[in-house]
Parts: structure tokens; C-alpha cells; sequence
């Protein structure tokens, strides 16, 4: 894949690190897995929007199941111009745009999350909601595996595909750590490709860091219809950043100077 | 004549469906004690069943607002309220999000289902949340006109519903105001504020109080439980100087809570909260369970008198 989104990339896991070290808070390791995935979903085209007009009728929907990567999409949006990126640097303090987890206020954002297992059944609603009207727009969730722990995701997923929504999409960010450790420690999600296969989705599978293997999976989603699509990509926590990355303690927590400036250096070094 | 809200419910979504073309009615397998079966006639592409799983139901409605839906999350009290509390929370409540959350089978009126399935903390659940508005209809008349209403507000919105047969006290063509109380007996020697099934027994009650024993009691109807009409409550406890609370619910967070939060800081008044007291129900016929807990016109009347007598 060209460059161009690997420059992309390096640029927005930057302004995460920057988010999170400016707010000393927040969640660096599930923004960084994430956030492959994400270049290849806004900026190649699979997600349309209009960050002039937000509220767009014929615009995609993206909503960010696992809300704790909110710098992750704050920094897409951000890039896409939704808001100037002077936001990144008060996130997380009082009166500041970006809250800690994602609101439906924020220019850009579609629905409140933070709540694991929420996004993706809100999702499942917008999609019907389209579909009443025959309406061409694409819904678009992101979860984290430890997420598919919340039975809510089930009580979603069991629906989509019963509605038979063609129109929506969950990319399931499969970094194989969560806040207390591994997850196959804490509670097992595998094989979570087969449980929404037998749940009547359409299953992919990718190489989260892998744009042009992103890329190809996102289009060949796109072409199933009258079944909801699960893309299982396959990601590192903590991706980009040698000290972050596989280590479970990089979940939540913030850079300090010294580990603020090697991580710059090691992106700067990847360019 | 007595008719259930739930039936009322039913019939109301029918009669605004043309005029919301925007209306959806989604269910969690119980359709058919929702009445929502009439608007699915009707409209059967609006009416969605997303099977017994209400944190899904909570949320497919969050997503549908977002979709420019009003959409109607339809279980009985104890399951659209109590088990998705959380997901209302963050989901619809935080970001103000346009769901209408019904709740039928409120209080022991559910009757022989028993305690499981009869929701008496559904008000004080919902009223505690920034951004909703509570309702409590009296009768069917009033349940349509609250309908009517609702569905105007841009915002979350809970209806309590009940399952059981409730004297009609309003006529067909009764206007509801948010925010507004209803003096349905003009008295002063006390008030009485009920809410929901209680209020058709209530007024029973106040009118025998006042034939029989020449006792002039002040009945309010509070259907708007949240925005609450702070003003007629406290120009009434001013008139009167005594408030008796009549709910089929818990006696704590409820109507009386609200309430009193009023008097409290507003008009300091002494008051007597008729309600379950901190109980759980049990099976029975509604019309046993209301008698045995003292809902009914008898026992509220008693009750009243002997509250008058003190």
C-alpha cells in the first residue's frame, strides 16, 4: 500500500500520544491497535462524510463501540477537519470538546459511547433505522475483543442478522489483551470468528496493521448483502510503539516525558 | 368503566401514526401485552421485535433516533426500565436522545405474575436520570393525551404503563400539559397527590370523604412526575397544610420522593406517603393485591380519614 496512509498513520498515531500525554490520562494501547484500521476506513474512501456538514443526510456511519479509543478517532476527525486539532491538547479537562470517551456533541461523533458492548447494538439501530427508508448509507462499528465479552454484543449481533442488515459492518480490533491481562486469561472470547459466523454473519478476517489487506477486506465486505458483516481484524495492542506494544499495563495509562519523547522518535524514525 | 393505559397505548400509536410518519414501535416478545399489535397491522415495515433481550432493545432504539426515528421501546416496566437501567443511562439519557421508553405491568396492579414482573421502583429509576422526562397517566383518556404529547418532545421520555383495568375519569378530548398537575377535587383540609392507577380509587375516596363525613380534600393528579408541577403542589400544601402521596410504586423515590423534594425546600409540610413501604408485592388478583395493600377506594378512604383525624 502506498505511503501515502502509511505517512497517514504515523501522523494520527502521533496525535494520539500527544492527546494522551497532554491529558496525562487515557488509553493509548487499544487507540494505537485501532488505528489502521481506521486510516483505511476514513481516508480510502469506505467511509463518506462531510466535515463541513456533519449532519449530511447521505453520509456513513461510523460509531466507535470500544469508546476508550476516542483519541484514536479524535485524531481521524481531527485530520478530516470535523474540529481544529488546538481540541487535542485540552482533552479530558473541564469545558473542554473531547471528552474522555466519545459524545454525540462533538462534531463528527454519532453516538455517545464508553459503555462496552452499547455501540455496536446503537449500530444495529441506525442500520434499521436506514433500511426503513431503503436508504443507501453504510453503518460502520468498531469493538474491541475484550468488548465481545458484554452479552449485549450478542443480544446485537443475534439481531442484525435476524433484520438481515446488509448495511452495517463491525470490525472487531482483536489485540488479545484487556485491562486485567490477557483475554484468553481473563475470559476467553475464541473463536469469536466462529460465534458470529454461527450468529449469521458474514465473517472476514485481516491483518489489522495491513492497509492494502484492510483495504481489500473493507471492499469485499461492501459487496455482501442482506447479512450483516463482522471483519475479525487481527492487531497488536499498543501497535507502532516498541515499549507499548503486548503489554496489557499501556491499556490505560499515560506517557511520562522521557517515554513521550522516545515514542515520537520511534514514529519519527517509521517515516 | 375501566380500561387498561396499555390499551390505551395501543390505540394512541395507531391514531398518531400518520401524523408521525417517523414513528417506530420496537418490542422484546411482548408484542402482544403492549398492545402494539394494531400499529404493526397498520404499519407492519414501523414495528420491529428484537426477542426477549433488553439491553439490545435499549440500544436498537438509541440507534434509530439517531436514524430520525421516534422510536417507541416497548417491554413491561421491570424489563425496559430496571434490567437496561445502564444502557438507558448512557445510551439515551446522556446524549438526549429521542427513545420513548414504555413500561406496562407497573406496580402490583400486574397481579398474578407476582413480584418478579411487578416494577415498583420504575419512576425513581427513571427520574433520577438528567435529560428524562417521567410520565404516569391516570386513565386511558389521559394516557392518549399524554401520547400526544410526548411525541412533540425531542428528548427521552419513560411511560409508565398498567396492565389491569383502571376507571376512565377523563373524556376523550382531555388535553395533557408537561409539567402541569391536575386539581381534579378542589378542597382544604388536605391534599392528596396521586399518581397512575391510584387516582381513579383516590377520587373515589375524596368523594366519599366529602359526602359522608364533610371532609373538603384536595385531589391532584400528577401525571407529570418529571417535569413535576412544582407550583400547584406548593400552593396547595400552602392551602392546606397537610399532603397525603398515592402511588402504586415504592414510597421512596417515586411520586412521594419528588414531592417531597418540593416541600422540603419550598413549603416545609407535613406528609403522609401511601405507597409500598420499602415490600416487595406477590401474586394475586389486582383487585385482592389492591384491597390487602390498601389501594383500593375503601382502604384509601379509611386511610385518608384516619390520617384527617390526627
Amino acid at each position: 500500500m502506498s505511503a501515502h496512509f502509511k505517512n497517514i498513520a504515523i501522523r494520527l498515531r502521533k496525535d494520539i500520544l500527544k492527546m494522551i500525554y497532554a491529558a496525562q490520562s487515557g488509553h493509548p494501547g487499544g487507540s494505537l491497535s485501532a488505528i489502521d484500521v481506521l486510516t483505511i476506513l476514513f481516508f480510502d474512501g469506505f467511509i463518506k462524510n462531510d466535515p463541513q456538514n456533519p449532519d449530511w443526510e447521505d453520509r456513513d456511519y461510523f460509531v466507535l463501540s470500544k469508546g476508550h479509543a476516542a483519541p484514536a478517532l479524535y485524531a481521524v476527525l481531527g485530520e478530516q477537519g470535523f474540529f481544529e486539532k488546538d481540541n487535542f491538547f485540552n482533552i479530558r479537562q473541564t469545558d473542554a470538546l473531547l471528552q474522555g470517551h466519545p459524545v454525540i456533541k462533538i462534531p463528527g461523533i454519532e453516538a455517545t459511547t464508553g459503555s462496552l458492548g452499547q455501540g455496536i447494538s446503537v449500530a444495529t439501530g441506525i442500520a434499521m433505522g436506514l433500511k426503513i427508508d431503503n436508504k443507501a448509507n453504510k453503518v460502520f462499528t468498531l469493538l474491541g475483543d475484550g468488548e465481545t465479552q458484554e452479552g449485549q454484543v450478542w443480544e446485537a449481533a443475534m439481531s442484525a442478522a435476524h433484520h438481515k442488515l446488509g448495511n452495517l459492518v463491525a470490525i472487531i480490533d482483536i489485540n488479545g489483551l484487556q485491562i486485567d491481562g490477557k483475554t484468553c486469561d481473563v475470559m476467553q472470547t475464541n473463536p469469536v470468528n466462529q460465534k458470529f459466523k454461527a450468529f449469521g454473519w458474514e465473517v472476514l478476517e485481516c491483518d489489522g496493521h495491513n492497509h492494502s489487506e484492510i483495504s481489500q477486506t473493507l471492499k469485499k465486505a461492501l459487496e455482501v448483502k442482506n447479512k450483516p458483516v463482522a471483519i475479525i481484524a487481527h492487531t497488536v495492542k499498543g501497535k507502532g510503539i516498541s515499549f507499548m506494544e503486548n503489554n496489557a499495563g499501556w491499556h490505560g495509562k499515560a506517557p511520562n516525558e522521557s517515554e513521550f519523547e522516545q515514542a515520537m522518535a520511534e514514529l519519527e524514525m517509521q517515516i | 368503566m375501566n380500561i387498561a393505559t396499555r390499551a390505551a397505548f395501543g390505540e394512541a400509536l395507531v391514531e398518531l401514526s400518520d401524523q408521525y410518519p417517523e414513528i417506530v414501535t420496537i418490542d422484546a416478545d411482548l408484542a402482544g401485552s403492549l398492545k402494539t399489535g394494531a400499529f404493526k397491522k397498520k404499519h407492519p415495515e414501523r414495528a420491529f421485535n428484537v426477542g426477549i433481550a433488553e439491553q439490545n432493545l435499549i440500544g436498537t432504539a438509541a440507534g434509530m433516533a439517531i436514524a430520525g426515528k421516534i422510536p417507541f421501546a416497548c417491554s413491561f416496566a421491570v424489563f425496559s426500565s430496571g434490567r437496561p437501567w445502564e444502557q438507558i443511562r448512557n445510551s439515551v439519557a446522556y446524549p438526549k436522545i429521542n427513545v420513548k421508553i414504555v413500561g406496562s405491568h407497573a406496580g402490583i396492579l400486574t397481579g398474578e405474575d407476582g413480584a418478579t414482573h411487578q416494577a415498583l421502583e420504575d419512576l425513581a429509576l427513571m427520574r433520577v436520570l438528567p435529560n428524562m422526562q417521567v410520565f404516569c397517566p391516570a386513565d386511558a383518556n389521559e394516557t392518549k393525551a399524554v401520547m400526544h404529547e410526548i411525541v412533540k418532545i425531542k428528548g427521552p421520555c419513560y411511560l409508565r404503563l398498567g396492565r389491569d383495568g383502571v376507571p376512565v375519569i377523563y373524556p376523550e378530548n382531555y388535553k395533557f400539559e408537561v409539567g402541569k398537575g391536575d386539581i381534579l377535587q378542589q378542597g382544604n383540609d388536605a391534599t392528596v397527590i396521586a399518581t397512575g392507577s391510584l387516582v381513579g380509587y383516590a377520587l373515589q375516596a375524596v368523594r366519599k370523604l366529602k359526602e359522608e363525613d364533610n371532609l373538603n380534600v384536595e385531589l391532584i393528579n400528577m401525571a407529570s412526575i418529571k417535569p413535576i408541577d412544582d407550583n400547584l403542589i406548593i400552593n396547595s400544601a400552602k392551602k392546606t397544610g397537610l399532603v397525603i402521596t398515592a402511588e402504586d410504586h415504592q414510597i421512596t423515590g417515586g411520586l412521594a420522593g419528588a414531592v417531597a423534594e418540593v416541600l422540603s425546600e419550598k413549603q416545609p409540610t407535613k406528609m403522609y406517603r401511601i405507597g409500598m413501604q420499602d415490600q416487595f408485592g406477590e401474586s394475586g388478583t389486582p383487585e385482592d393485591l389492591y384491597a390487602k395493600y390498601g389501594f383500593n377506594t375503601e382502604n384509601l378512604y379509611n386511610r385518608f380519614k384516619k390520617i384527617l383525624k390526627k
